[in-house]
């Protein structure tokens, strides 16, 4: 072993030096976050704060009136989430297990949804809402993202329901279940750890999502936390500091999701969930 | 699929909510937005019938070729890039690091490295549109205090540098999901294979080269397919680093078919637009998916 040891070393050295420029920017971010402008101006973006200044980030919380976009963007991307997953039971069902006619065509149509850039819709889209009123409304969002992500959610659940124990919905039809009730009893709950990775997906997507959003909420109170934070940058007000406590508030809740949804994500991931 | 017919009749009105919903939103929009690109249309009023016209623009406008170009470019960053030194980086911490160091290791670099892709991209896009500000950002402030500031430049203002260091901050972007991708793709090899491996005497490029990389072909398809894919459709982090600027170095297809529909109410030639990069899209999809075929076949 210990010819190896400078190898070792290298290797080591190495991936730390990646490490360091990969959460490098965050951990800037977030020590200059706590800074005044004047110190930030005195000593540069590396030191450390010598002392803890709030200010910035409760200034700038105040100002964009961050706890309504934190609730817009929670409340959209868990709607959009919980009826994503049960549009795409719904789809599975009728592709996977029922085995529909003409169900390849079906998912041909599903992965090529998939694959559309929302550029090709965006216009018509906006259009109809503002013809239907919905122009500037989350519900507009809930549910253009529901489509969206059930199309991506149909294919992948499709090819799990294909594989379904068939005995078990054989065994579900001599108990005298109907189809609805051997799909939310039998179905539903055997395919509960797929169906929490899709819910995963959909939720974290959906908070992450800008283009549309962009588009569609416009008006301040309905404004997500990516768009609130994106339309800013460029702005006047916007200094070293300021910038920074933009950030971290926005970096904040995405590491908290990543956390809590740890085992989840690496499941999903290694299923091949993932666009 | 006839015989099953009397068994599984009465599935088919599962599916009526996502046709109704597809419709609405995919269909319909789809539908339109082709017709729309064949017209000459502010958004207000009726859009009028002109043929072609818009395409025959469209090939003969040179910010369509260059936005079409950057995307060729910013394929390197976000796909090429990011897939190879992904390949290594996965093998060298399933490979060595978890052998030599132990897993929880592997994992911890693993979960560094993924982290900037779990952000929303405007996020990101702030965090770096801040680093690489010319007067303020930090990057110009490291290398004045390293007395390297010769080398600071106006990274996204400057038209010769806006395009690389957009490139630049997709590979950081991008860099964990192919690591996360084939590293569990390598949880499937048996360790048997490597054990042979060592004794028949392997180095460790060799084994890299004939096992790893074999073994991971699927995973290397899904990787490069969707990332090619995600920089075709690239939006937020051009919106929010450079708005496609300065004079239009670093504009893309999507943010060039928004300035059409949004600021400059052109919605038959954004139209276009959209049309001809979901063309390419479906069709490199589908020689991607054609390839993986081919490929699992000669095995």
């Amino acid at each position: 072993m210990t010819v190896r040891n400078p190898v070792r070393f290298f290797v080591l050295a190495g991936l730390l030096v990646l490490l360091l420029l990969m959460v490098g920017p965050l951990l800037a971010v977030a020590v200059n976050a706590f800074k005044s402008p004047a110190e930030y101006a005195a000593n540069g973006p590396l030191s450390i704060p010598g002392s803890l200044y709030l200010d910035g980030i409760v200034d700038f919380w105040n100002r964009v009136d961050f706890g309504q976009k934190l609730w817009n963007s929670f409340v959209s991307a868990l709607t959009v989430a919980v009826l994503g997953v049960v549009l795409s039971i719904l789809n599975a069902y009728a592709l996977g297990i029922g085995r529909v006619k003409g169900r390849v065509w079906f998912l041909v149509f599903f992965l090529v949804a998939n694959l559309l850039p929302q550029e090709v819709l965006v216009y018509p889209l906006y259009y109809i809402s503002k013809e239907v009123g919905l122009y500037d409304s989350l519900i507009a969002i809930i549910i253009i993202f529901t489509v969206i992500q059930s199309a991506f959610g149909t294919y992948l659940l499709t090819s799990v329901y294909t594989e379904f124990p068939r005995e078990m919905l054989e065994a579900a039809a001599i108990d005298g279940a109907g189809k609805w009730r051997t799909l939310w009893r039998v179905v539903v709950p055997i395919s509960a750890p797929t169906l929490a990775v899709l819910f995963t997906f959909f939720f974290i997507w959906t908070w992450n999502e800008f283009f549309l959003p962009l588009i569609f909420l416009v008006g301040n109170d309905n404004q997500t936390v990516p768009v609130a934070l994106g339309v800013l940058q460029g702005d006047k007000m916007m200094d070293a500091t300021t910038t920074s406590a933009s950030a971290l508030i926005g970096i904040v809740p995405a590491i908290l999701f990543f956390l809590i949804f740890q085992r989840t994500l690496t499941r999903g991931i290694a299923a091949g969930a993932i666009k | 699929m006839a015989g099953g017919s009397t068994r599984d009749r009465g599935y088919a009105v599962y599916l009526i909510p996502g046709v109704l919903a597809s419709l609405a939103v995919i269909v319909v929009p789809l539908v339109m937005t082709v017709y729309y690109s064949f017209t000459k249309w502010t958004g207000v009023g009726d859009p009028r019938w002109v043929g072609f016209d818009n395409y025959t623009r469209l090939f003969g406008d040179t910010l369509f070729w260059q936005s079409f170009g950057n995307i060729g470019l910013l394929v390197i960053a976000m796909a090429i890039v990011p897939t190879l030194i992904g390949l290594v980086l996965a093998a060298v911490l399933f490979d060595y690091v978890a052998k030599h160091f132990g897993d929880r290791w592997a994992g911890l670099f693993r979960s560094g490295y993924y982290l900037p892709q779990v952000l929303p991209v405007a996020v990101t896009g702030i965090v770096w549109s801040w680093i690489l500000h010319p007067s303020y950002g930090s990057l110009n402030q490291i290398l004045d205090t390293i007395g390297l500031g010769s080398l600071g430049r106006n990274w996204l203002g400057d038209e010769k540098y806006a395009l690389y260091s957009v490139m630049a901050v997709m590979i950081w972007f991008q860099l964990g999901y192919p690591i996360v991708m084939f590293m569990s793709g390598l949880s499937r090899i048996d360790p048997s294979l490597y054990e042979a491996a060592d004794l028949d005497g392997a180095t460790w490029w060799q084994r890299f080269r004939r096992i790893t990389v074999y073994m991971i072909r699927p995973e290397f398809y899904v990787v490069l397919v969707t990332t090619t894919i995600a920089a075709l459709k690239i939006f937020g982090q051009v919106f929010v680093l450079t708005k496609g600027g300065p004079s239009n170095s670093t504009l893309v297809p999507s943010y060039f078919a928004y300035k059409n529909f949004f600021e400059k109410a052109q919605v038959g030639y954004g139209s276009a637009i959209s049309t001809v990069l979901t063309v390419l899209i479906v069709i490199l999809a589908f020689l991607f998916l054609r390839l993986q075929h081919r490929s699992e076949e000669l095995r």
